[in-house]
């Protein structure tokens, strides 16, 4: 019966397939996984097209601290991420672009800047980020070799 | 040998279990009159209801879906609101800052049913799209509540007008 050995070889394939597509699935959404970041947000820091492991366990816990960077989902469009550093959290004073007044930022939110801020868009721009939407905090470059840096501050 | 096949399944299995939870979708329960007389509506027997991960995985609302999202005010809690508006609308608020509110771009509006006992949009604005959870679908528990959930607007809350 060489249709039924082809079947179950087949089945025993997809099964396998499945099994390791969901242990990939959940270390990349609870553990860390890899971002490629473009634009010029936050030069100096990190250039266009450099590689960054993330780890996703400190959001989820809520321990993030000022001067980390986090990834997080753009505010006006959730299919978009991006990479700012944590300048403001709840109830820090900080200072935006419009209305050009410091505020206070609100409960459950961060205040997110890119580090080149002539040229990011950022909270200055859209004004304090939901918590809600951080998904991971960076922890080092991985690439191009010879910039292998810890980007973490303690 | 036994010990080593149940190492090998629990490894497999819950992942299996958590990825099927993340993409499909799961039950929770309903707490709260906010979403009266849609959900709960008797306080104290509560709802369960099935919240569809598949269906908002594109990040693709309709006007009347309750959908689930995690709390502006507070990202540990997540609450169950109907979409009033999407991106923009023009709504006409009840007790928010400004009478009329344009929904920015990649942001909806959110209320509860239950008009004056909700924490919702009304409160603390336009909440982003990326905060949104889960669609709730249908009502599981009771039995006697069994029950799909439609995606409808009472006709005083339907938008001003739409994007132009």
């Amino acid at each position: 019966m060489p249709f039924l050995r082809i079947l179950g070889k087949t089945c025993g394939f997809v099964g396998y397939v499945i099994q390791y597509a969901c242990v990939t699935h959940c270390t990349f959404e609870y553990l860390g996984d890899f971002v490629m970041c473009s634009g010029p947000s936050m030069e100096p820091t990190l250039e266009s097209n450099n590689i960054l492991f993330t780890e996703h366990v400190t959001p989820r816990m809520q321990r993030l601290r000022r001067g980390d960077i986090v990834i997080a989902k753009s505010p006006s469009n959730p299919k978009q991420n991006i990479c700012k550093r944590i300048v403001g959290l709840p109830g820090d004073k900080v200072r935006g672009h419009f209305p050009k007044r410091s505020q206070i930022v609100p409960r459950g939110h961060v205040w997110l800047e890119g580090d080149n801020s002539s040229n990011s868009a950022d909270s200055r721009v859209y004004g304090p980020v939901p918590q809600g939407l951080i998904r991971s905090r960076v922890v080092c470059r991985v690439w191009p070799l010879d910039k292998i840096t810890s980007l973490t501050e303690y | 040998m036994w010990l080593k096949s149940i190492c090998r399944s629990v490894l497999f299995g819950v992942p299996i279990g958590v990825t099927f939870l993340d993409t499909v979708g799961y039950v929770a329960r309903v707490e709260g009159i906010s979403m009266q007389p849609a959900l709960n509506p008797e306080s104290r027997n509560t709802d369960y209801v099935f919240l569809s991960r598949w269906a908002v995985k594109d990040y693709d609302v309709k006007r009347g879906d309750i959908i689930s999202l995690v709390s502006p005010k507070d990202p540990n809690q997540k609450i169950i609101k109907r979409v009033v508006a999407l991106q923009g609308d023009v709504v006409s608020t009840l007790g928010y800052r400004n009478q009329y509110v344009k929904v920015p771009e990649g942001h909806c509006w959110v209320e509860g049913d239950h008009t004056g006992h909700t924490l919702d949009s009304n409160t603390f604005g336009p909440v982003s799209l990326g905060l949104i959870n889960a669609k709730a679908v249908c009502i599981v528990w009771p039995p006697s509540r069994w029950q799909n959930l439609e995606t409808k607007l009472p006709d005083n809350r339907k938008p001003i007008s739409g994007p132009y």
